[in-house]
């Protein structure tokens, strides 16, 4: 129960901000934390407490595998440092390349393929795969 | 003439007391009982009866649950009306899903896609974890966490130093 106890101020946040489906099991060493938060700022706020409680997170004591809740049809905004994001036809880098987003732009999800990769669709009716990660929803 | 009236009056309060006693509530919350018991998945709920109205109590896992219950209840002989108090509790959570994933090359290759567009830092797979090394701003390592988080994949960032 040790992580437990050293988390207890993130899960505690966790269950405060309402973390859908949130559960936590400890396994071999690491936390295991899932579920699903309600807003980009909740998820921000978690992961902020992870790096308060654990400095640069180089403990490998913890498995935050939180969400963002976006339905098909959220509107995402693009979150690279500056450059454009790739939408590209099959949800991997080895896809071919069928369009852009500019950093900043809001773009449409279409669905949530997996963990990494979600199929969004362009104000100018691109539609194709890009890297969740670079993916905020409003 | 006062017999024929004596005897009325003792048939009609017979009757009387026969219909109001039978079935009797502690034979209906018996005969309700059986009735539950024989559905596995109604366990938990409480019954009371009186005057033949049912009310039930207890916790089912959801409204299919608990209109199943009620149709149950509902349906034993003797029971007028049924109140069902039983509240709904969701099942809980399942565990997370990071519990039991492997470090397979599709999931390799997530980990390749999302450090691609952070300069300096390498990744190499030891064992179940992903091992990187490099030298990071905060911003990036954050977002490296978070990536790796996602693509639900241990990790060894004892090697990832700051940038200045």
């Amino acid at each position: 129960m040790a992580l437990q106890d050293k988390y207890a101020e993130l899960l505690q946040t966790a269950t405060t901000l309402g973390i859908a489906n949130l559960a936590s099991t400890e396994q071999e060493g690491v936390l295991h934390v899932s579920g699903t938060a309600n807003s980009t700022a909740d998820y921000d706020a978690l992961w902020a407490l992870y790096a308060k409680i654990d400095p640069n997170m180089a403990s490998g004591d913890l498995m935050m595998n939180i969400d963002i809740k976006a339905d098909a049809g959220a509107q995402l905004k693009v979150t690279t440092d500056s450059t454009n994001l790739n939408i590209r036809s099959t949800p991997s880098t080895e896809g071919e390349i069928i369009g852009k987003a500019a950093h900043d732009e809001v773009v449409t999800l279409v669905e949530k393929t997996d963990d990494s990769w979600w199929k969004i669709k362009t104000a100018d009716g691109e539609e194709g795969y890009a890297y969740a990660q670079y993916l905020s929803p409003l | 003439m006062k017999l024929t009236k004596l005897l009325m009056v003792v048939v009609v309060s017979a009757t009387m007391l026969f219909v109001s006693c039978k079935p009797k509530d502690a034979d209906i919350k018996t005969a309700v009982e059986k009735a539950l018991a024989a559905d596995p998945s109604m366990t938990g709920t409480t019954i009371d009866v009186k005057d033949g109205i049912v009310t039930m109590g207890g916790e089912c896992k959801d409204d299919a649950c608990k209109a199943g219950c009620e149709k149950i209840v509902a349906g034993v002989k003797g029971v007028k009306s049924v109140v069902n108090n039983c509240t709904i509790t969701p099942p809980p959570p399942p565990p997370p899903a990071s519990l039991t994933t492997v470090l397979d090359e599709a999931t390799q290759q997530k980990v390749k896609d999302g450090l691609k567009d952070i300069a300096g830092v390498t990744v190499e797979f030891v064992g179940d974890k992903a091992v990187l090394k490099g030298a990071v701003t905060q911003a990036n390592r954050m977002k490296i966490m978070q990536m790796l988080a996602s693509a639900k994949v241990l990790s060894d960032v004892t090697g990832l130093t700051e940038k200045k």
